[in-house]
């Protein structure tokens, strides 16, 4: 079985979390796995809130499992620019330990950083990159 | 909630480490109490192997009597019954007893022991001081019987014997002996621990190793390890316990991962059996014997094993005091079974798993609530939740699984499903089968009707999503109230669904998610249907009909839906107004023309481009856009104003701020920032103060910012009722097809009046249905005007020369104004600037676009005063052009006739000439007045022109012979030929002027002059005043055929006769043949009257002398200006001359040439001397620069006269003291020039040759 894959992001300037990205394998339950990812931002907003102002810059990007749930465990991961990165694994894959999906994120933020790189990308647009959508295929593939 | 008598006696708290007691057993009796008291008062450090961290432990133990049976047998692993510490209690103080039965027993006793293999062991003797008393004398010491004991028994461990002394009495002696004794008691004990259980766990170790055998069992080598954790826990150790169980727990799992990748192990078969008893968790008993039992037997099903482990972490981590760690726990493990049933196959009935997570979510619940108060469960509601959701969710399921949603309860086969179920639940535990409000009645009452599960299952849900949002999970609270509403739905009450749904949808659309968007949107569009809210749902169409998410399918029966209601036509009264964002955007607008700025009556269109959103091509019956119109005043005025802000011509682009159907991030990404780039110039020099960038909609951004607030979208709720406004003035279009996608629909917009007209909305009609963009943003406007007629005049060429027809433009900028067949431009004529008749006149007519329209020939006709053009027909905003020639005749002088009145009764302005700055050339305003049609009054227009031609005469004498020339100088950039050059003479027939100019024809070039010379003869008299008139033709130099022009110079002359003839002559010094230079030299001038003196003349500035004689005063004044001469002594004086003909005056004087060579002979200058008493005849004057010149000369000559009369008069001036201006004009003796050739000096231009001095070596020495 297939991971579902997403990464999600609000933008920067404004506090709101509209996805930025979104890509899951297979399609058919998508919906789903969308209300999954949505629901996982109140974790995502309690993990980040929990870590005291102060410890902010020493912050551990990486936030772990946010919760489980029968079909899928929730992955999070938050930059320091508060970009949220959301990976949804299928439950039944064990494959993938903390270690893997934590470097899945530090390549997914530095695919990221290029797109933000980009001077054509205007901030807060869903991300079309090719490179984007390459790394993030490439992962999916590998981890299938 | 349970009582806390409930609380089940927890097993364990019994268990203690066995120690058996032999020998004296009347004897252990007496101390087992203070012994047992004793004994876990002081805690022991436990050094523990494998480097595992020593622990502080309180012993305790359960002493039994010695028995043979409780000695493990070889192989038995059984650690809870082992006897850890094997005592032999005697009080035996007499040799003889010792020797006869107790050595023997315990020998006995020892060899029990040995045989067990069994080393952990001691021997108490108990020594009272009661005893020896009772007793014989004793024969030994004392201290032999324990010696004995020693060396019989303890050959090399001498504190396996403890002696306790007056155990039952209150001395220190005593204090001493039982501390002593318990210290050991405990060493051994801890000692037998390490041992036993360091046996224990390698023994465990192996059988672990031994997994890949193939008869190794799961199911025993948990019992082996459950044996240790049981022990751990026995000691109190719970972590140790909880570590057993964690390692049985992964090793189970790490099993069942590796059935799923293909690894079987026999062993797993049994769990692998189809579920047949879902009872859920059970965490009451501190050990499940029933299903430790099964597991034993190897028996039991997943869920038992997975059951039974889940209670003893339980049990250990409620002992740990860490309950939120239970929740957690649960919670994966209830994902974790069905993750595994699902992994290993096993069948299961449906909703049988449900049935055992719901149990086991409150069966957790309801423990920790057991072992929490009230404001600890509160506080941690974010634990605990993920448990009631999961019950909500797997309640909910149950309940569709068995009909208990449906709207008509459940069918048989529901009811059968349900038996089926509860079946599998067994019967309820004895534990809670007092409780009211068990997980197992719970459910059981859930399933048994309808109503009982509504009321279960909204209880739960309302617990979850209360305590969803007491922690701020909002988006989680949410979702369970969407299941809510889908619970709703399927009940049939739509109503509260809506609440639910619109709460989600909001939510969803703020943060822009566009599946769940469409998701819930179409669940609310099935609530409205229901609720017969057309109008919303209407509106909720209309957005899921352009919604990409959906399959066409469903976007087109959403539009259908639409187009259904559109066309019944049942109540016309009232029309579904509807947004029209949802429906099609308005992407683009554009005008024709691009300036969005017509005059009134022509022609503009709009063009607007619509994205259309629905699936299906949709039939518009109208599209109709509203114009608010405001009259611009300043507008008439035409097109100066630039009032439309477009960023490409004519066309604006709408950005579309918030699409429902497209990606929904874009949505969210609210407004972006639209900036204006603003400049400061100084007002004075209009150089740059400052520059900065202002954001101009600054309200809608902040405003975002400020609450957070969802974009005001109109696709997540009912949207405001948007109401077309009846405006007066529409833009309309019949009958549109609508296609998806982008569609073109052309206006033509009304442009009547004019001003500005700005489009605020746009509504879209389909039959019922009124779609309605209620505001046009960025607003677009377009304007209207009006322009009088406006006639212009400007030369074809710059200059207009006058004297020379030229080509001149009208320009008729016809504006509102028609021309008619008939209309006629009426030109005053003006002698000074006739208009030359042409026959072949055209004139062009050009749109406004400057695109030629027609020509026609210009009929002109000329009467004496008036000009009349006939204008051909034109339409009003037109231009006519056409050309007339004019001819601008060159004034000819001073003449300057009496003003005339026009045709029109204006007085006539005469041409004015005057010097132009920028042009050599003398210009001449010439004004027409033109009657136009349209207006009452004449329209004046002025052109310039220019004089090529500028013209200078003066008077040449010869003694009495005179000459007159004129000097024509071209000023023009043009050149001409000048013929027939004449001079002549007005008012006197005799005289005649005699042409010095031979070529009749002239070459006046660019810059160039001409001059002509004419001898004027008389026969009686030389008249003292002539009128001249120079006339000559001229045309252009490069036409050929041309015709010449005329050209007219008039100039008097006066005074003309010479009266005074002066001769001067130089002597050389006496003895000398020339003059030299240094040497005073004889100046002698001779002034000669030439002619009778007239009537004018006597009367004017003749003074009767005594004699008789008539006089008049001369001064003369002997000037060198090139300082050839040093006039010696005066150079200046006074003559009187009497008015006679060949009267003479000769002067003498001494001058000094300075240089050597032809000098010229100094300048003699000869005025007229007017005394004071003759000032009041001539005519004041103040202002004339002779006088004050020859005052200034008199001032300066004055002073070494002395002897003037002029000078006691000026005296007198000051004595007398009256005003200045009256002294000037009455009394002062003036000078005055003499007229060009009334004195011809003969000398004039006669040069006397000065030879330089014989010794004119000189050295000039400026000594300073």
């Amino acid at each position: 079985m297939l991971p579902f894959t997403v990464y999600f992001s609000p933008d920067v300037f404004f506090p709101q979390n509209y996805p930025l990205y979104i890509r899951s394998v297979p399609s058919q339950n998508e919906l789903k796995f969308h209300y999954t990812v949505h629901t996982s931002l109140d974790v995502v907003e309690e993990k980040v809130s929990a870590v005291g102002k102060s410890l902010a810059d020493q912050r551990e990007l990486y936030l772990g499992l946010l919760y489980p749930t029968e079909d899928y465990k929730v992955y999070g991961y938050v930059t320091n620019s508060k970009v949220k990165f959301v990976i949804v694994v299928d439950s039944s894959n064990t494959s993938l330990r903390d270690n893997e999906i934590r470097s899945m994120f530090r390549k997914l933020h530095n695919s990221f950083t290029d797109v933000m790189c980009n001077p054509f990308y205007n901030p807060g647009d869903p991300i079309l990159s090719k490179a984007f959508n390459g790394i993030v295929s490439g992962m999916m593939v590998q981890t299938s | 909630m349970e009582s806390q008598e409930e609380t089940p006696i927890i097993y364990t708290m019994e268990n203690k480490p066995i120690v058996t007691c032999a020998g004296d057993q009347s004897l252990f009796t007496s101390l087992y109490t203070s012994l047992a008291q004793q004994l876990p008062r002081e805690p022991m450090e436990w050094r523990r192997t494998y480097g595992r961290a020593p622990k502080m432990i309180h012993l305790e133990a359960n002493f039994v009597q010695f028995k043979e049976e409780l000695l493990p047998k070889e192989g038995n692993k059984a650690l809870l019954t082992f006897p850890f510490l094997h005592i032999y209690w005697t009080d035996c103080c007499d040799t003889e007893t010792y020797k006869s039965s107790v050595k023997e027993d315990m020998m006995r006793w020892q060899n029990t022991l040995r045989s067990h293999s069994s080393a952990d062991w001691v021997i108490i003797v108990v020594e009272t001081n009661d005893t020896k008393k009772n007793k014989k004398t004793n024969i030994l010491p004392r201290s032999s019987i324990v010696d004995k004991i020693r060396s019989d028994f303890c050959n090399k461990q001498n504190d396996r014997c403890v002696v306790l002394s007056d155990p039952l009495k209150d001395s220190s002696r005593s204090l001493d002996s039982w501390n002593a004794l318990l210290l050991k008691l405990r060493t051994l004990l801890l000692m037998s621990f390490t041992k036993n259980l360091g046996r224990f766990e390698d023994d465990m170790r192996t059988l672990r190793e031994k997994r890949t055998q193939p008869g190794w069992s799961f199911c025993e080598y948990f019992m082996v390890q459950e044996e240790l954790a049981f022990v751990f826990e026995m000691l109190q150790q719970f972590e140790d316990a909880l570590v057993q169980y964690d390692e049985l727990d992964a090793l189970f799992t790490q099993y069942v991962l590796n059935f799923g990748a293909g690894d079987t192990a026999n062993w797993l078969g049994s769990f692998c059996a189809p579920v047949r008893n879902w009872s859920g968790l059970l965490l009451r008993r501190p050990i499940d014997m029933e299903k430790r039992d099964s597991i034993q037997r190897g028996e039991a099903s997943l869920l038992d094993l997975r059951s039974y482990l889940f209670s003893r972490q339980c049990t250990l981590l409620i002992f740990l005091q860490r309950p939120w760690e239970v929740t957690q726990r649960a919670l994966e493990l209830l994902h974790n079974c069905v993750q595994e049933l699902r992994l290993l196959e096993v069948s299961v009935i449906d909703g049988a798993l449900d049935c055992w997570v719901f149990l086991s979510c409150l069966e957790v619940l309801h423990r920790i609530e057991g072992c929490c108060d009230q404001a600890q469960l509160a506080a941690n509601c974010s634990h605990t939740v993920g448990l009631w959701a999961y019950a909500t969710d797997k309640l909910k399921s149950l309940g569709e699984l068995c009909g208990l949603v449906s709207k008509n309860g459940p069918t048989s086969e529901d009811l059968n499903r349900t038996v089926d179920l509860l079946a599998g639940l067994g019967d309820e535990r004895p534990e809670t089968i007092n409780s009211l409000q068990s997980p197992y009645k719970k459910l059981k009452e859930a399933l048994s009707s309808v109503e009982a599960f509504e009321k279960h299952y909204l209880e739960l849900s309302h617990a979850a999503m209360e305590m969803y949002q007491a922690i701020g999970r909002l988006r989680s609270a949410r979702l369970v109230g969407k299941s809510l509403a889908e619970f709703y739905m399927a009940k049939g009450d739509p109503e509260r669904a809506e609440t639910f749904l619109q709460e989600a949808l909001k939510s969803y659309v703020s943060e822009g998610w566009s599946l769940p968007v469409t998701h819930t949107r179409r669940q609310i569009a099935e609530c409205q249907k229901l609720l017969g809210r057309t109008e919303d749902y209407l509106q909720t169409s209309a957005l899921l009909a352009g919604d990409g998410n959906l399959s066409t399918e469903e976007r087109k029966h959403f539009c259908q839906e639409i187009l259904s209601f559109a066309g019944k036509s049942e109540n016309h009264s009232h029309k579904v107004t509807l947004s029209m964002n949802v429906f099609a955007q308005l992407t683009r607008l554009q005008f024709h023309p691009a300036t969005a700025s017509v005059h009134s009556g022509a022609v503009l269109q709009v063009e607007l481009t619509l994205r259309c959103l629905m699936p299906v091509s949709v039939r518009i019956q109208q599209l109709a856009a509203s114009i608010h119109f405001d009259i611009d005043h300043g507008g008439t005025h035409g097109r100066s104003k630039g009032t439309l802000r477009r960023t490409n011509r004519g066309t604006v682009e709408f950005k579309q701020g918030n699409s429902s159907a497209g990606p929904a991030s874009s949505a969210a990404a609210g407004p972006t920032l639209e900036m204006d780039e603003i400049q400061d110039r100084s007002p004075s020099d209009n150089s740059l103060a400052s520059v900065g960038v202002v954001c101009k909609n600054t309200h809608l951004v902040m405003r975002r910012r400020e609450n957070g607030s969802p974009p005001e979208t109109p696709n997540c709720v009912s949207p405001p009722t948007v109401a077309m406004k009846e405006g007066g003035q529409m833009l309309k279009v019949q009958d549109v097809k609508l296609e998806p996608g982008n569609n073109s629909i052309t206006f033509t917009a009304p442009s009547g009046q004019p001003g500005t007209y700005t489009l605020r909305q746009l509504c879209a009609t389909v039959g019922e249905v009124q779609f309605v963009l209620s505001h046009i943003y960025p607003s677009v406007r377009y304007e209207v005007y009006s322009q009088e007629p406006q006639l212009t005049v400007e030369p074809l060429s710059e200059p207009l020369l006058a004297g020379m027809p030229q080509l001149v433009k009208f320009t008729l900028l016809t504006g509102h104004y028609t021309v008619k067949k008939g209309d006629a431009l009426q030109l005053s004529n003006t002698e000074t600037m006739p208009i030359l008749p042409s026959s072949s006149c055209t004139a062009r007519i050009s749109s406004p676009d400057a695109e030629l329209v027609g020509e026609s020939v210009l009929s002109i006709q000329s009467s004496e005063k008036v000009t009349s053009i006939s204008l051909p027909p034109t339409p009003p905003y037109h231009a006519l052009e056409f050309q007339l020639e004019v001819l601008c005749l060159i004034p000819s002088g001073s003449d300057r006739p009496a003003n005339e009145r026009l045709t029109n009764g204006e007085v006539r302005h005469r041409p004015r000439s005057y010097s132009h700055p920028d042009t050599p050339m003398t210009a001449i305003d010439q004004r027409m007045s033109i009657d136009c049609p349209w207006s009452i009054y004449s329209t004046l227009l002025a052109l310039t022109f220019y004089i090529p031609f500028k013209t200078k005469h003066s008077l040449l004498s010869s003694g009495n012979r005179k000459y007159i020339q004129v000097c024509v100088q071209n000023v023009s950039d043009m050149s001409f030929t000048l013929a027939d050059v004449k001079l002549t003479e007005k008012q006197h027939e005799s005289l005649e002027l005699q042409s010095f100019n031979t070529k009749t024809n002239q070459l006046l070039c660019s810059k160039h002059s001409v001059f002509c010379l004419w001898e004027a003869r008389w026969k009686d008299d030389l008249p003292s005043c002539l009128q001249c008139v120079f006339s000559a033709n001229f045309c252009p130099l490069n036409q050929e055929s041309c015709a010449f022009k005329p050209f007219h110079y008039q100039f008097q002359l006066e005074r003309v006769t010479t009266l005074y003839s002066v001769k001067a002559e130089i002597f050389p010094p006496a003895g000398e043949p020339h003059c030299r230079s240094g040497l005073v030299c004889g100046l002698e001038v001779s002034i000669t009257r030439l002619i009778e003196p007239s009537d004018g003349e006597m009367a004017e500035d003749s003074k009767t002398d005594t004699d008789g004689l008539k006089t008049t005063k001369l001064m003369y004044e002997v000037a060198d200006s090139s300082s050839n001469w040093a006039v010696c002594g005066k150079s200046s004086g006074m003559v009187v001359m009497p008015l006679k003909a060949n009267a003479t005056h000769k002067l003498q004087i001494e001058v000094m040439p300075l240089f050597a060579g032809h000098l010229p002979f100094p300048k003699i200058k000869v005025l007229k001397y007017l005394p004071h008493n003759a000032a009041a005849a001539i005519q004041p004057d103040p202002d004339s620069c002779v006088e004050n010149d020859s005052l200034s000369l008199l001032d300066k000559t004055l002073d070494d006269q002395g002897d003037t009369a002029s000078i006691r008069s000026r005296g007198s001036i000051h004595s007398v003291g009256s005003s200045d201006q009256q002294q000037r004009g009455v009394a002062m003796p003036r000078l005055e020039a003499f007229s060009q050739g009334q004195v011809f000096n003969n000398s004039h231009s006669q040069q006397v040759l000065v030879l330089p001095t014989a010794d004119d070596h000189i050295m000039e020495v400026n000594a300073t």
